[in-house]
């Protein structure tokens, strides 16, 4: 084999391996992927019933009901909007009533999020970065004091 | 009075580096023998004051100054001495001051060893890495000084992390830098060949071993990693596809491509454009690694603090190494002269088959990594790509590249017979099959990939066996020519036997984990029994236990297995009133290689406590595979022709002072 036709050979399967990783990459981002919404986002975008969504903010101070077999409900909100979640399992060590939270699951018909995934900070310093977001979204959010307005510090 | 000297030695390391950026250099252009031996002794030095700085850290943190900001905000003075000493570098100064450190050591590493290299070959290679020295030392001085002093010292400290003070963090950030920092050694021999636009095959021999350290250290830092996310974080998962995960994975990737392609250059003079390029990528894979880690631009546990001055720096870093490196290669690239000749079946063939495979498996990574913050930055929305978008791209090509490495070690240089090959695999192809079929027996049919995938180890584990057998000649050959041909045998060939058995010994232990693991989340009451996959577990209750800096809830449960008591789990809470945080110690049970796990949620009102339970068969071969792969890395490094310290001629004897 000539060096030509070599260097054919191992372009072609570069072309044909990089076709095929960028095909598997378009498939998966368009299955797999999750957008994230502030609370004013899910109720302005009107965004349809059974979509995955990420939904970060502070849990809203009295809101939070526990029930049996570990289930809890609880409202996500950004100070403008609330969104209602329902989740059953264990929740992180750090979720508290005024902290900052992530939640990811299925927006069910009526507007309540039934999560899968409950995320909170790690400790009281650190704050999800798409809570500080959606906060400064809503205006809640001091930059200087790096805290929340009005939230109340445990 | 320790911190300024820390801080005096780390200026003076900068001014060192500086000098060592030019010096070496020039003196490899004039010939001046003088001015490129200068660079062993700035390397060495270097190494000695980033040392000293180091130390003076260490002891601020060790006597617990906190005069020190750094100190004051990371310590405790009554965390435990392992913690004080650890938490140097739970934080981003010091773990930033940690990286230079060993940037610095293996600077010095190349000088003291490296009496073997051409002189200008080392000089530029000490050159080089002074410029990645300096770049870093001025990151460190200018945005982020671990010595600076607060105007009035606190009596107490803000504590570490809690979920830091563990001793899987003592042992994880180090490895991991090692591994990071040593794919420095690899560009700079890269950037050097460039510049003297020249490289032939003793190039690639003097880069692998370093190439090989520095895998072998990340290995081992992402599986400690792995391990201590999974029994700290308190769900049981052991890799989440999070970004700090993935920028550690993607130097693994492009350097294990790395090493392979080393290879082909060392034994056969091709692929040289190619390995050079790699060497580029991979330090710029960690580089970007570490920008993405340390500027906030991701939050995760590693982003100790959001100061943009920061990001920028590194992106300026990022972009002067990376842009620099990139464009030495597109300018030099072409004076490289081209190598030897290989049929696409051969074993060339094969290992470009896995630098392929490896670099689109490193692509896929990049881009569920860096997409979503593109796309934040381009239209404004927030995505967050996880598990299931890495499973389908990144799986597939890390299925086909595993059925591909049984292959490769058994095919011949130059022109290798694919179907001789696949003959001599027959017999890891009838284990594999061997394997799927009893996996549905034993297993069931609930999950139909999964007994593909136990298949699919065993063949790649029983195809290094082939491979060592068939070198040996093992069932061919009397006993004593087996012995003489094993011992005969270079390390290197067992070394890559056993660092691929080790991988199919990971993958096994993921697959296990993932598909047969059972969970259990419930509330409990003391006195109630749980039973989850054979075992049963009795709350006994809780206890309060105090701990140097935290208080602790420790529940107690006693395991039982077919009505015989097995021992007793104690997960526990710990609360840290320093930082008014709490952590999740998690309890392991050992059962063979797989694992109970057991970890507390909230208590309730009515005395009952929420906990996880888990069963995770064949869990810790996950972390083994990792530990068998390093083990094939040491073997590999211990090959005669790679010995980092390669002796040499006793002509210098005569010279030595009487005695």
């Amino acid at each position: 084999m000539t060096r030509k036709q070599r260097r054919l050979v191992l372009i072609g399967s570069s072309i044909g391996v990089l076709a095929i990783a960028i095909g598997l990459v378009l498939n998966a981002l368009s299955g797999s992927i999750v957008f994230f919404n502030s609370p004013t986002d899910i109720k302005e975008k009107q965004i349809a019933a059974g979509t995955r969504v990420r939904i970060g903010g502070l849990v809203k101070d009295g809101s939070v009901q526990r029930g049996d077999n570990l289930r809890i409900r609880f409202e996500v909100t950004d100070g403008k909007s609330d969104v209602p979640v329902k989740f059953q399992g264990i929740v992180p060590d750090l979720f508290r009533e005024g902290q900052g939270v992530v939640a990811e699951g299925k927006l069910e018909p009526g507007g309540i999020l039934d999560a899968d995934t409950v995320l909170a900070k790690h400790d009281e310093r650190y704050m999800p970065k798409e809570v500080v977001d959606a906060l400064k979204k809503s205006g809640r959010w001091e930059e200087s004091e790096g805290k929340v307005a009005g939230g109340k510090t445990p | 009075m320790i911190p300024e000297l820390g801080h005096y030695a780390l200026v003076l390391a900068l001014a060192l580096g500086l000098i060592q950026s030019v010096a070496p250099i020039v003196g490899a252009k004039t010939r001046d023998a003088a001015l490129m031996r200068l660079a062993s002794s700035t390397a060495l030095m270097q190494f000695v004051l980033v040392a000293l700085s180091f130390s003076a850290l260490v002891a601020c943190y060790v006597t617990s100054d906190f005069s020190v900001n750094t100190v004051f905000e990371n310590s405790h003075s009554m965390m435990p001495l392992i913690y004080k000493f650890t938490s140097v570098w739970g934080n981003h100064e010091g773990s930033m001051l940690l990286w230079v450190l060993i940037l610095s050591l293996f600077g010095a590493f190349v000088a003291a060893f490296g009496a073997n290299l051409p002189a200008t070959l080392k000089a530029h290679v000490l050159a080089v890495q002074s410029w990645i020295a300096v770049a870093f030392y001025l990151f460190i001085l200018l945005t982020s000084n671990p010595f600076l002093r607060l105007a009035q010292a606190p009596i107490e400290g803000r504590d570490l992390n809690p979920i830091l003070q563990d001793l899987g963090l003592a042992i994880h950030p180090p490895l991991l830098y090692l591994g990071y920092v040593g794919f420095s050694i690899s560009f700079s021999f890269a950037i050097a060949a460039l510049i003297e636009g020249r490289i032939d095959a003793a190039w690639a021999r003097w880069v692998r071993p370093w190439t090989l350290m520095a895998w072998m250290a990340l290995t081992v830092g992402i599986a400690m990693g792995s391990y201590w996310a999974y029994y700290t974080l308190g769900w049981g998962g052991f890799w989440f596809w999070d970004p700090v995960e993935n920028a550690s994975l993607m130097p693994w990737l492009a350097g294990t491509a790395l090493l392979h392609s080393a290879v082909v250059m060392e034994k056969r003079n091709a692929l040289k454009v190619w390995t050079i390029l790699l060497a580029i990528l991979t330090f710029s894979l960690s580089l970007i690694g570490t920008f993405l880690v340390r500027s906030g631009v991701l939050t995760s546990v590693h982003s100790f603090a959001n100061d943009p001055a920061r990001g920028v720096f590194i992106l300026g870093i990022l972009v002067l190494f990376i842009g620099g490196g990139l464009s030495l290669f597109a300018w030099r690239a072409s004076i490289l002269k081209q190598g030897g000749l290989f049929a696409p079946i051969s074993r060339e063939g094969s290992l470009v088959f896995n630098n392929l495979f490896l670099t689109t498996a490193c692509l896929t990574v990049f881009v569920g990594t860096l997409y979503p913050l593109a796309l934040e930055a381009l239209t404004g929305s927030k995505i967050s790509v996880g598990g299931p978008f890495f499973n389908l791209t990144f799986g597939p090509l890390f299925v086909a590249l595993m059925f591909a490495m049984p292959f490769g070690p058994l095919l011949a240089w130059k022109r290798g017979d694919l179907l001789g090959v696949a003959q001599r695999l027959m017999t890891a192809f009838a284990v594999g099959l061997v394997a799927v079929a009893a996996t549905f027996a034993i297993k069931g049919g609930a999950s139909v990939l999964a007994p593909f995938g136990v298949g699919l180890a065993f063949y790649v584990m029983m195809g290094a066996i082939v491979d060592l057998v068939e070198r040996t000649g093992l069932m061919r050959l009397p006993m004593a020519t087996v012995r003489t041909r094993a011992f005969g045998l270079p390390r290197s060939a067992w070394g890559t036997a056993v660092a691929h058995f080790g991988i199919a010994v990971s993958m096994l232990g993921i697959i296990s984990a993932g598909t047969w693991g059972s969970e259990l989340i419930v509330a409990v009451n003391p006195g109630q029994t749980l039973s989850l996959s054979g075992y049963d577990l009795t709350f006994d209750g809780v206890v309060e236990q105090a701990g140097p800096n935290y208080n602790a809830q420790v529940a107690k449960f006693t395991v039982r297995e077919r009505g015989v008591t097995i021992g007793v789990m104690e997960p526990s809470k710990r609360n840290f009133s320093a930082r008014a945080t709490s952590t999740n110690e998690a309890a392991l049970m050992a059962r063979g290689a797989g694992q109970l796990y057991l970890s507390l949620g909230d208590a309730n009102s009515d005395g009952s406590i929420a906990v996880r339970l888990y069963y995770k068969p064949l869990v810790m071969f996950i972390w083994l595979g990792a530990l068998i792969m390093m083990l094939g890395g040491a073997l590999s490094l211990s090959d005669r022709r790679l010995r980092v310290g390669a002796p040499k001629p006793a002509a210098k004897s005569v010279l030595q002072p009487a005695e």
